[in-house]
């Protein structure tokens, strides 16, 4: 489904446009120059604010903006009434003060200590995919690379079969991408994918093992275990999050090491350098994108919003002002000074950062190893996805003559 | 130069363990802690500042 073309993104965005899709850089850099906060009647109504520190009110603001939903859609979720305020997603979709309990569950299994044991599994992994390339001279680096490296690893982290791997493309397209569905449509869409955790989870029950999801049913909070809608919320938050995101970074990393063979071949002669280029990835790449809703009515950044109003919260909009970053606009493979929020800010900041990062890493490492040289084959076939995750699907690259 | 990281602000971005593990590491939940908190030598002072101007939490000081 395609909406309506915008005419104005200052009083009438939608990032499913097709031009928001394709390049949104040049439509948020002529905002901040107009606005510093867009405003849209569509989804029921929804501000962007483009600013670094428009954004960094909102992300600190749990007074005024809820964490209830953090996927824009047409509907609206429904409150949920207190002492059980999972939320769909918890910890992502928690407030205060039910949030630091949710998240704190699962803080430790994303910690980096757990996180550097996974790295030479993510690196074995890495080089069997390159291997099962089988030499080819064109490579699709999103769908034959890129995206098998989280699923892998989250699929393993909650324990679910590896067969299974490959349904979790879609559930990820139908949650991430389906946004501009209608609200019946949504809730059809969205039943299989209940279901197949709902089966994990009886599985899990029947026999548990050493992963998150035996954790998450087994861990008590206050001498109670979770309510089985948490349990489920929080694996469909990991698998949905742990997924497209770092799918998403690699991705567009490899896009511009494609069209950048300067830096291509900086990071092949300078691995060192690698820890450093990859936060300039994560801020040029940022491909999250989250959402608020705002509690009551209240003037906000200057604007009149109304309780159930929308908040696009573009860390990847703020990462780019120029206030904040210098040459904010340019890929600078050695920037030191680098205060991205590509993780978000405060008290959402991506539980899985430690592993987006590791697998960021080690996923550019190793296809930099295997093709010191490479560029993109036909870069008019390049697609993106649409909706608050951004990254190239197909993505043709030429490793080698 | 004297390190430290105001607990409150930090929120686990890992930033600066991961641009400076001689003087940062963490806790069990991925916070960021002091390892060294008077860098003695240039090299671990130059770490420190990196570290410091990455941190999206402004959480890092660094003081005389």
């Amino acid at each position: 489904m395609t909406n309506e073309p915008v005419v104005d993104f200052a009083t009438d965005w939608d990032h499913t446009d097709p031009r928001w899709v394709q390049d949104p850089y040049p439509i948020w850099a002529d905002l901040r120059e107009r606005c510093p906060v867009a405003h849209t009647d569509r989804y029921g109504g929804a501000w962007f604010p483009v600013t670094h520190a428009g954004v960094t009110a909102i992300a600190t603001d749990t007074e005024h903006f809820t964490s209830r939903t953090v996927v824009i859609g047409n509907g609206r979720p429904m409150e949920e009434a207190p002492p059980a305020p999972i939320g769909v997603a918890p910890p992502i979709s928690s407030d205060p003060p039910f949030h630091q309990i949710a998240r704190r569950l699962i803080l430790p299994a994303f910690a980096p200590g757990p996180v550097r044991q996974l790295e030479p599994t993510v690196r074995a992994l890495c080089r069997r995919l390159l291997d099962d390339l089988g030499g080819r001279a064109v490579v699709n680096g999103g769908t034959e690379y890129a995206q098998h490296i989280p699923s892998a690893v989250i699929c393993r982290m909650l324990g679910f079969p590896e067969s299974d791997e490959a349904r979790f493309g879609e559930f990820v397209h139908v949650v991430l991408e389906g946004v501009n569905h209608p609200v019946d449509e949504r809730i059809e869409e969205f039943a299989p994918i209940e279901a197949y955790f709902d089966e994990q989870i009886e599985d899990h029950r029947l026999r548990p093992r050493e992963d998150l999801t035996s954790y998450l049913l087994n861990v008590e909070v206050a001498g109670q275990k979770l309510a089985v809608e948490h349990v489920r919320g929080t694996m469909v938050l990991i698998l949905v999050a742990g997924i497209d995101t770092t799918w998403s970074a690699i991705g567009s990393s490899l896009w511009h090491l494609a069209r950048h063979p300067e830096d291509l071949a900086r990071l092949v002669e300078e691995p060192d350098l690698m820890p450093i280029a990859v936060e300039e990835f994560l801020r040029f790449y940022a491909p999250v994108t989250m959402a608020r809703l705002v509690k009551r009515d209240a003037d906000l950044l200057g604007c009149p919003m109304k309780e159930d109003d929308w908040i696009l919260l573009g860390f990847p909009a703020a990462n780019r002002d120029p206030t904040v970053f210098a040459d904010a606009d340019r890929f600078i493979v050695d920037r030191l000074e680098n205060r991205h929020l590509a993780f978000g800010l405060g008290i959402h900041r991506c539980a899985g950062s430690n592993l987006a990062r590791m697998e960021l890493r080690v996923a550019i490492e190793e296809f930099i190893a295997r093709y010191p040289t490479f560029t993109l084959e036909d870069p008019g076939a390049v697609t993106w996805s649409q909706g608050q995750v951004r990254g190239p699907r197909h993505l043709p690259l030429r490793v080698s003559a | 130069m004297r390190v430290s990281i105001d607990a409150e602000r930090c929120q686990g971005h890992g930033r600066c363990f991961n641009l400076a593990p001689d003087v940062f590491g963490f806790d069990e939940l991925g916070n960021g802690v002091v390892l060294v908190v008077e860098p003695a030598d240039e090299r671990t002072r130059r770490l420190a500042t990196i570290a410091e101007v990455n941190c999206p939490e402004h959480a890092i000081a660094l003081d005389d």
